[in-house]
């Protein structure tokens, strides 16, 4: 498609059109898909406490989110007085930014990415890092007691699962040997015995259960929605938001929770590669492998927010601190050790 | 331009793309709420919530040193990260040496964390 543009557009201007296009079929359909996915959820969560959920917008109230973001788009944005306009209206912006760019590099196919960088890994960490900002200005710019709390409680959960992530990352990396998140899936074909994926691998099954626990913790969802608990803090860090700002941190929030389902999938279950290494299963694209996997996830964590009670912030913290960091630290000698016997020949 | 920064194009172009579709959410309610006649600020509607009543006092408050404490210990071991990154992914080069000279240096990390734990910098019952 690039070659066709710069023939028809000139070398610049073709690969700038053809660059936007693909960005744009990123980011749309990646809106349309945390609009269904709020949908999914919402639906899942009434099915599981035996209601129905939304039913009346559209066919089986499919077009409740559609419904919503219009409600919400034309509502009037209020800005409190004592805020700090330039932050207040920064921070969703943040938000909402970081949640997109994050996906320019998840290989959605064996050619599908739109930046094969080499070290997507890091992009995605440091894209991820920066979602704190978000939440810590907004609570800063609204002036005003429970965002400010919330947003405190927030950036501590945040910070404190992302270390060992930081280290659960360190493992996938020692075995996969790159960043390059098209390396890494290569590198889990046929990864044991026939089974695509590092999370069939015993020693790195544990990590992807850390990574996925820590998700949810790192995305604020339940059981670690803490910053948005209503009964101590009202709505949070957006309780003085209104119209698409408010918006924004959901569709944000949201993305983010994609991302890691994502994530979860590439670095331990074979992003796009089917679960099985069988020719046959290779008929279906990939992209169909991957949004199986993202879905199933998502599930997953739908399932969790319907079931788990909520934690309290020294439980959330000790877990954090006490158990995931000392576990992980732990498994990345492990892991680092194994490979040196085994692939680096240090004994031999 | 040398090809490996030219790989990184597409983000930038992504970041400005997400920018503006961002920044256009938070401009366009606005402007459309002068239009639909939604737009009706008062003193009352612009005050801080507060379950009801003013505020007693200034929202940005005392709070509690373990914050301070959470982030300084989130430094030290997403520093520590930082530098396993790196050693992760050339373990096979630099070889046993390389590898016993990262464990020495997770185990001295291991005593400073053993020392937080003790030291209480942990807890928030």
């Amino acid at each position: 498609m690039t070659e066709w543009f710069q023939g028809q557009l000139g070398y610049g201007f073709g690969w700038f059109v053809s660059t936007l296009i693909l960005i744009l079929m990123i980011a749309l359909p990646l809106m349309l898909a945390v609009a269904m996915i709020i949908y999914a959820d919402r639906k899942i969560w009434a099915a599981m406490a035996l209601r129905r959920g939304p039913n009346v917008v559209g066919p089986f109230g499919l077009l409740q989110s559609f419904a919503d973001g219009l409600k919400v788009f034309l509502k009037e944005t209020i800005i409190p007085s004592s805020a700090n306009r330039g932050l207040f209206l920064l921070a969703p912006i943040i938000t909402f930014t970081i949640a997109l760019i994050a996906w320019a590099v998840i290989p959605f196919g064996p050619d599908m990415v739109l930046a094969d960088i080499n070290v997507g890994l890091l992009y995605i960490l440091a894209a991820s890092s920066l979602g704190v900002y978000g939440v810590i200005i907004a609570g800063w710019a609204s002036n005003s007691k429970y965002p400010f709390y919330s947003a405190l409680r927030a950036a501590a959960q945040m910070v404190s699962y992302e270390v060992s992530i930081g280290f659960v990352l360190i493992t996938v990396i020692l075995w996969a040997g790159t960043f390059n998140l098209q390396g890494i899936i290569a590198m889990q074909k046929s990864h044991v015995f026939f089974l695509n994926g590092f999370g069939f691998n015993p020693l790195l099954f544990p990590m992807a259960v850390i990574f996925l626990i820590s998700a949810m913790a790192e995305t604020a969802r339940a059981p670690f929605d803490l910053t948005e608990a209503e009964s101590e803090l009202v709505a949070g860090y957006q309780t003085e938001y209104s119209s698409m700002s408010f918006a924004l941190f959901w569709l944000g929030e949201y993305g983010n929770v994609l991302l890691m389902c994502a994530l979860n999938a590439t670095l331990f279950w074979g992003g796009w590669l089917p679960p099985i290494d069988w020719a046959p299963l290779y008929v279906v694209p990939g992209i169909i492998w991957l949004f199986a996997k993202i879905f199933i996830f998502f599930f997953i964590f739908s399932w969790v927010k319907a079931t788990v009670p909520r934690f309290r912030y020294d439980q959330l913290m000790r877990l954090g601190w006490k158990i995931f960091l000392p576990f992980a630290l732990l498994w990345v000698a492990i892991v680092s050790g194994y490979l040196m016997i085994t692939r680096y020949g240090a004994l031999a | 331009m040398a090809p490996q920064a030219a790989e990184y194009l597409p983000i930038l172009l992504f970041l400005g793309v997400a920018l503006a579709l961002s920044a256009a959410f938070v401009a366009l309610p606005m402007i459309a709420s002068r239009f639909t006649g939604s737009h009706k600020p008062y003193a009352d509607k612009l005050a801080e919530y507060e379950c009801g009543f003013p505020a007693f006092e200034d929202s940005r408050s005392q709070f509690d040193v373990r914050f301070y404490l959470v982030a300084i210990l989130f430094i030290i071991f997403d520093l520590e990260a930082a530098f396993l990154f790196p050693w992760a992914v050339s373990l096979g080069a630099i070889g046993i040496a390389g590898w016993t000279a990262m464990m020495i240096f997770l185990a001295e990390l291991t005593l400073g964390y053993v020392y937080a734990w003790k030291k209480g910098a942990l807890e928030w019952e």
